[in-house]
């Protein structure tokens, strides 16, 4: 090689350094490699133990249930198109819930957002107020929120939107502060040499900037959405969720309805998938013209 | 040794690069020239493979380099080194571990994940910093170094690279006169030391006479001049540039030149 020269006594010293460097880094990473092991050992072993049945002994009837209700719905595949059609209003309520609770949570979301980045936020002092909220928001489960609104406000859809978009609002709010964090802050000053005030730099300078990210952050909190607000039905919220707890909890033989909702479910959260990528190629393809 | 033929790329109705050829005998020092847009970047790429080409070919050795996919294109990659005008190091990583990013393409998946670099890899980047004054570097952050120092590293990996042909993306667009004096100054030196070819797109004429022993001239994807440095005269960058007579090449040069016209006090002005 070319390269290589005799190495000064200079030299030797920066090798030796960071030969010693990286073997200490090395050292480093197989610690932490034995330490993630045995955590992942002993809490599996803690689970088995806590648990009544062995997870050995029971997985072999993991599969039960999915059997039972694909047979049984084999059997009534005929009934599907009309238990699919007598759901399907129920659907509708239940992805309303989810629309409503996401466009409100993410308006939430966004202002907490910017309230609580450094280097954005209108007032310095109150980023760790706005990120408690948003910790707040998101630690309290939203079926105990449901529940509680359930009691005071009765059953329905409107407690369950409230709920979904309290945890959606402290979701987004994390998320979008990160997304706001790694804003390139040129334009940002760029807009502040003419004279622009705080709202006026974050509409032209921050905005433009984060939107693809918001919009994909929130086409995903859609998905889950409309999985929550369907778990929400359990407990009294209606929507597809109250239809699917009937049909599977009362006796036996109503698994070709409970297979209805579930294809609806899936149709729906597929459907939600394909619209999303299409906007956020759209959203790209537009920018990338200009 | 090198022998570009109708090398072609079209993006929408453009084209970017417009039926390319030249032919290179011998691993010399070679600036391509151009305003912006003119395609130059377009075609190193094409020539590291980042970018396809629409149609043409490109022989290093009688093999054409074009059609290669997967790992073959790859291990071209490999032994045609690129260094970008932003430098494109990994910002969060030492100096070293960048520069020994330039084995990757002998360096399996697992030992990369695992950080497992051989003794003798880990001693050769030391050197190869050695070489371009850098070595004190060696144990910090890539982004904590200055520009002129980021473009060294990024040379280094180059150089790790053990390649035979260095391209450079406008190596010294981002950089000041003495750090981009430094850039140039070692790039001409693996040129005539190591026998490397090098391939550097530039933008100041003064740089490509100073270092170039071929110039290429580029205007809308085409090749407008191709000759020696001294054939590279005002008139001529005119062509290239489409520039009208009010052009004058000394309004922002970064040359310190005392005894022509030019006055000092302009020259610290730009």
């Amino acid at each position: 090689m070319p390269t290589v020269l005799p190495a000064s006594a200079r030299t030797v010293d920066i090798r030796e350094e960071y030969l010693s460097l990286s073997r200490r880094k090395r050292m480093y990473g197989g610690i932490l490699l034995v330490v993630f092991l045995a955590m992942f050992v002993s809490g599996f072993r803690i689970a088995e133990f806590r648990n009544a049945a062995s997870l050995s002994e029971g997985f072999s009837r993991i599969l039960d249930f999915p059997r039972d209700l694909i047979t049984e719905a084999w059997e009534k595949s005929a009934n599907l198109p009309a238990h699919a059609a007598r759901a399907f209003p129920a659907l509708v309520e239940t992805v309303n819930i989810a629309l409503v609770s996401t466009i409100l949570g993410c308006i939430l979301g966004t202002l907490l957002a910017l309230a609580g980045t450094r280097g954005l936020a209108r007032w310095p002092r109150l980023i760790p107020l706005a990120r408690r909220s948003a910790d707040v928001c998101r630690a309290v489960p939203e079926i105990v929120i449901a529940l509680v609104l359930i009691f005071i406000l009765g059953g329905g859809p409107v407690p369950a939107m409230i709920a979904i978009a309290i945890h959606t609002a402290g979701a987004q709010g994390k998320l979008f502060s990160e997304v706001n964090e790694n804003v390139d802050l040129k334009p940002l000053e760029g807009l502040a040499s003419v004279g622009a005030n705080w709202w006026q730099r974050t509409w032209l300078g921050v905005f433009p900037q984060v939107m693809p990210n918001y919009l994909s952050y929130s086409l995903l909190r859609l998905e889950i959405n409309i999985r929550a607000s369907a778990i929400l039905g359990f407990v009294g919220a209606g929507g597809i969720g109250y239809e699917l707890r009937n049909a599977m909890t009362f006796g036996q033989g109503k698994f070709d309805q409970a297979a209805a909702i579930f294809l609806l479910l899936f149709a729906t959260i597929v459907l939600v998938d394909q619209v999303s990528s299409w906007m956020r190629n759209s959203l790209t393809r537009g920018r990338g013209a200009q | 040794m090198l022998d570009v033929q109708n090398v072609t790329r079209v993006f929408g109705d453009k084209r970017a690069v417009d039926r390319v050829s030249f032919t290179l005998h011998q691993p010399g020092f070679i600036g391509i020239i151009g305003s912006s847009g003119a395609g130059k970047s377009t075609f190193l790429r094409m020539m590291n493979r980042l970018t396809d080409a629409t149609e043409g070919r490109i022989l290093y050795e009688g093999q054409d380099i074009l059609p290669l996919r997967g790992a073959a294109a790859r291990n071209w990659q490999s032994r045609c080194a690129m260094i970008f005008q932003q430098f494109n190091l990994v910002p969060r990583l030492d100096v070293v571990a960048n520069v020994l990013h330039g084995k990757l393409n002998r360096q399996s998946t697992l030992a990369t994940m695992f950080n497992l670099w051989s003794r003798a890899d880990i001693l050769r980047a030391i050197d190869i910093l050695d070489r371009l004054g850098i070595a004190e570097q060696a144990t910090k952050r890539a982004e904590a170094l200055s520009g002129g120092q980021q473009q060294r590293v990024a040379i280094a990996r180059a150089l790790m690279q053990d390649p035979a042909i260095i391209l450079a993306d406008e190596p010294i667009a981002s950089l000041d006169p003495m750090n981009a004096q430094i850039v140039m100054d070692t790039l001409k030196r693996i040129n005539v030391e190591d026998g490397r070819m090098v391939i550097a797109n530039l933008h100041t004429l003064d740089t490509a006479r100073r270092y170039c022993d071929r110039v290429i001239g580029m205007r809308d994807g085409r090749i407008v001049f191709d000759g020696t440095p001294e054939q590279l005269t005002t008139g001529v960058a005119r062509d290239i540039y489409g520039a009208d007579e009010t052009f004058n090449e000394h309004a922002t040069s970064t040359a310190i030149r005392p005894e022509r016209a030019v006055p000092a006090a302009r020259v610290a002005v730009h």
